[in-house]
């Protein structure tokens, strides 16, 4: 195998796993606050490539406006989410919180086929399509969007919860609820924000990735499948290790693809996962289940 | 939670004897295959039910070894002509081996861990369902099968089919029961609620797990094998991760550590997407709305919610009873009194005749 | 004094960087109770754990009358005869305290799986005698009229009885009690006391038992070992331990953390 095409496979690898890792992103937040996995993230993925091809296509807005509204609406349906369908029953065992938002995330993708049928779109790419040649492979100038833009969520998301007083409060409430409760921080508001991040940087994951892969109602279930996947390979509740998770199976896939068989492309992705979980259960950089008798 | 293996049976006899007595009053053929379906669907959430409700122990691959059972008997049946019992029983014995090979290693894992590794065991199986094209037809599926025979018997009209599949589900069910009101239930709900105690009490939880993955499995694949001699025909389709969140749904839905629960969970959803037929497009969001309107409103599922509802009409009933009978008491018990009163007085006054003819005489309070 | 029952000799206990115990050696006498105390995070805990196979000790034996169990799992060891409570109860909340209990005989009456999946004969049988066993239990430590409770509805200090009563009915040759008098109250620990005598009268055990309550171990150990940031700096009958100034030092706090 010569170097172009070792690099090809890298380099595509790498643009879809940084979707990967801001689906697996989305799903880190709300389990960091909640505890309980978001089975609608990969329709909020889902939801940023297809409004924005509605924004567009329908209302004739141009690409950069019609991409802001399409993020803005699904961080919006996020709240909605948490307001009507979670807050309500908090109290309710996880696993009962796990089956409703996988009846949102059914309810999302009915009403996305009702609206928009059930038809593949493309969003056109952010600037060209011409490839830049990058030693022998072919770049294309969305891969550069995907990759600067995948960088700048995740350094903006780490100075959020670094440097803001609301990130430092949802980092509380992820070690501690009950204490974070005492020291006035109001925990319902952290779960509807962590929501409302988590809708917004799987739609912004999703809207960068549409001109790459094509989008319709129904990609949210195998992305949500490859986020949840790769949170557990970088291990469940490290945001850094989310998105390393979602590059390393990004890489794998490709890798596989191109050296193996297209066809069983996923079928390695997993096996490496499950032979990844045997040798450390708790995934690449988690932590060690620690907990005292 | 349990009343008593009494009453289990009871409640399976019941069962048993509504599934008997459903298809003469259906009548529509149609309505005979959703029932078969349903059928078959809760024999796979009773044995779920056991792993996550019971045991705590998630799985989000079931849909594999339904699928892993279904296509071994297709394949030894018809492609190698291999007698019809005799590659269920391989189907069935395929799938408890390979969750047994999984289990080991995979049962070390807890909560979601193990949800992603079984999740992922699901996934791979359905890749090979689609992509061993020489093996399984494919995506477009597997076609020919022969029907269901047994020792020589043909189950030639779905019906007769009904009655061996309901036949089937009450056996899983009673097997299901005897092990809840077992040493190896209690062993299960022990390492359900602390792993550490359960080992401090002597019980192999690595065993007790693996044991009833394989249960669960083994319950699954005797579906799997049924589902395809039924239809003669299966595709990658219905053993996808979508049937795997499914399965996991009825349980939870129908009420986690409940067996009744989980049928009820497994026919309701099983029923609900063939009676939302009607609204033709928005049947899925109408799927998704009521999974998430009864998650939301009946928080230990619908036994739980039917539960509730039979205590209240029973006391509504019983109340209403109870009101009545008070009542005739209360008269009958002033009538009493009444009477009884007379007899006081009487006595009394024949007591005091007594006490005056032997003024010194011992205690008269010995009426009782 | 008869042979002893548990030796564990140079144990040692790793948590990353913290040396959680390091070269003790406890030797629990042949129906003795053995106390260990020391202050809190002296790792008296984590010696249980390493005892009953719950922590892995990177370094020590441990023998449990003939048998080494050095490298026997938790649930091989509760087998042998060693079973032991917890400091932050750990019962079956979702079963009723028969139940419970029951769950304590589950080693004593070893059947294979498969009668309990056809229930035979033999299975009913096992189950009738271990439900009568539970009771006698149950009775023993005063919760028989409460057998049909869900255990989530006991309040603490009957939560203590029952977890006592499940390591009971299996009939352990060594108990081991991490604080099972932390929570109760002066009159709930007398009791306690008294029923931990009577259990080892009436059951023949040895027990190890780590307390905070001075009293309640210098009026029931016949032995006390004394931790100290992991190593043992003193042993001894209670009265002599009472008088150790090291002892003394030690929980007065001359600690500098
Ligand atoms: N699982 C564990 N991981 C890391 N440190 C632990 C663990 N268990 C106990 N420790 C540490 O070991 C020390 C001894 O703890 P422990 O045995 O619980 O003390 P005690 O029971 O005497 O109060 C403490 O510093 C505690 O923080
Ligand atoms: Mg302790």
């Amino acid at each position: 195998m010569d170097l172009p095409s070792l690099l090809q496979y890298l380099i595509t690898g790498l643009t879809v796993g940084a979707t990967y890792g801001l689906t697996a992103l989305g799903f880190t937040i709300i389990f960091n606050t909640t505890g309980i996995i978001n089975f609608a993230q990969g329709e909020f993925v889902m939801l940023g490539g297809m409004m924005s091809v509605f924004f567009m296509r329908a209302l004739g807005l141009p690409e950069p406006l019609a991409i802001v509204l399409a993020v803005a609406g699904t961080t919006l349906l996020g709240a909605l989410v948490e307001r009507l369908a979670i807050r309500p029953v908090r109290d309710c065992p996880a696993i009962n919180l796990v089956i409703i938002t996988i009846g949102v995330s059914i309810l999302i993708r009915g009403a996305a086929m009702l609206l928009w049928g059930k038809d593949t779109f493309a969003l056109p790419p952010f600037s060209g399509s011409a490839p830049v040649s990058f030693f022998g492979a072919a770049l294309m100038p969305q891969t550069l969007w995907v990759l600067a833009i995948s960088l700048l969520i995740l350094a903006g998301l780490k100075t959020f919860f670094s440097r803001s007083i609301h990130g430092k409060a949802m980092l509380a409430c992820s070690y501690d609820p009950k204490a974070a409760a005492l020291v006035g921080i109001g925990v319902d508001r952290m779960v509807l924000l962590s929501f409302m991040i988590s809708a917004l940087v799987g739609a912004v994951g999703g809207a960068i990735l549409a001109p790459i892969t094509l989008t319709s109602f129904d990609v949210g279930v195998m992305l949500g499948l490859k986020g949840f996947a790769a949170c557990i390979l970088g291990g469940l509740g490290n945001p850094f290790g989310a998105a390393a998770g979602g590059l390393i199976l990004g890489v794998l896939e490709s890798l596989g693809a191109g050296f193996i068989s297209s066809a069983y492309k996923d079928a390695l992705a997993f096996v490496i996962l499950l032979v990844l979980l045997f040798v450390r259960p708790s995934g690449l950089f988690g932590r060690k289940d620690g907990k005292r008798v | 939670m349990s009343m008593g293996y009494r009453y289990d049976m009871r409640w399976l006899a019941g069962l048993l004897l509504v599934l008997a007595l459903l298809p003469p009053l259906l009548g529509n053929n149609y309505y005979l295959t959703v029932l078969t379906m349903c059928c078959l669907n809760a024999m796979i959430a009773v044995g779920l039910s056991l792993l996550v409700g019971h045991a705590g122990q998630i799985s989000l691959g079931h849909a594999g070894f339904y699928g892993l059972a279904a296509y071994t008997t297709a394949a030894l049946s018809t492609t190698l002509g291999v007698p019809v019992g005799l590659s269920m029983l391989a189907g069935v014995g395929a799938s408890a081996a390979v969750a047994a090979l999984v289990g080991l290693p995979a049962l070390k894992l807890k909560g979601h861990y193990l949800a992603m590794a079984t999740l992922g065991f699901g996934v791979i199986l359905s890749i090979l369902f689609n992509e061993t094209v020489e093996i399984t037809g494919g995506p477009s599926g597997f076609t020919g099968i022969p029907r269901l025979s047994l020792f020589g018997v043909e189950f030639s009209s779905d019906l007769s089919v009904y009655y061996l599949i309901v036949a089937l589900l009450g056996l899983v069910v009673w097997l299901s029961f005897n092990i809840l009101h077992s040493r190896v239930g209690r062993a299960l709900r022990a390492l359900h609620t602390s792993e550490k105690a359960a080992q401090a009490m002597g019980i192999d939880i690595a065993r007790y797990k693996l044991f009833v993955f394989v249960v669960s499995a083994a319950f699954a694949g005797l579906a799997g094998v049924l589902y395809a001699h039924y239809l003669t025909f299966i595709a990658p389709a219905s053993f996808g991760f979508s049937f795997s969140v499914q399965l996991i749904v009825m349980v939870v839905l129908g009420g986690m550590t409940s067996v009744p629960g989980s049928i009820v969970g497994a026919f309701f959803l099983t029923v609900l997407p063939e009676f939302l037929r009607a609204f033709e497009n928005v049947e899925i969001v109408l799927f998704g709305g009521i999974l998430v309107l009864c998650m939301m409103y009946l928080p230990d599922g619908l036994a739980g919610g039917f539960n509730r509802l039979w205590r209240l009409v029973w006391r509504l009933i019983y109340v209403r009873a109870d009101k009545y009978r008070q009542n005739r008491q209360d008269r009958q018990d002033r009538r009493d009194r009444q009477e009884s009163q007379d007899r006081q007085d009487v006595q009394d006054r024949l007591e005091m005749l007594d006490r005056q003819d032997n003024m010194d005489g011992k205690d008269g309070g010995d009426n009782g | 004094m008869a042979e002893p029952l548990l030796v564990c000799t140079d144990v040692g206990v790793r948590f990353g960087g913290l040396q959680a115990l390091s070269g003790v050696d406890l030797t629990a006498g042949t129906d003795e109770i053995t106390a260990v105390i020391g202050p809190n995070g002296a790792g008296k805990t984590t010696l249980i754990n390493a005892v009953s196979g719950m922590v892995q000790a990177q370094r020590g034996t441990f023998r449990l009358g003939t048998d080494d169990i050095t490298r026997a799992q938790p649930h091989e060891r509760s087998r042998l005869g060693l079973v032991r409570t917890f400091q932050n109860l750990e019962i079956f909340s979702n079963m009723t305290l028969l139940e419970n209990v029951m769950t304590g005989c589950h080693a004593r009456l070893r059947v294979a799986p498969w009668h309990s999946l056809l229930r035979t004969r033999t299975s009913r049988a096992m189950e009738k005698a271990i439900q009568n066993e539970a009771l006698e239990v149950l009775d023993f430590v005063g919760l028989f009229e409460l057998a049909k409770y869900q255990a989530r509805d006991l309040p603490f200090g009957k939560q203590r009885l029952l977890e006592l009563a499940r390591a009971l009915a299996a009939r352990p040759r060594l108990l081991l009690l991490d604080e099972p008098a932390a929570g109760l109250n002066m009159s709930e620990t007398q009791l306690l006391a008294d029923l931990i005598l009577r259990a080892r009268e009436h059951f023949r055990l040895s027990i190890v038992l780590v307390e905070h309550d001075m009293d309640l171990v210098m009026r029931i150990s016949d032995q006390v070992l004394v931790l100290c940031f992991g190593q043992v700096i003193s042993r001894g009958a209670p009265a002599q331990i009472q008088r150790d100034p090291q002892v003394i030092a030690a929980y007065l706090g001359d600690d500098e953390d």
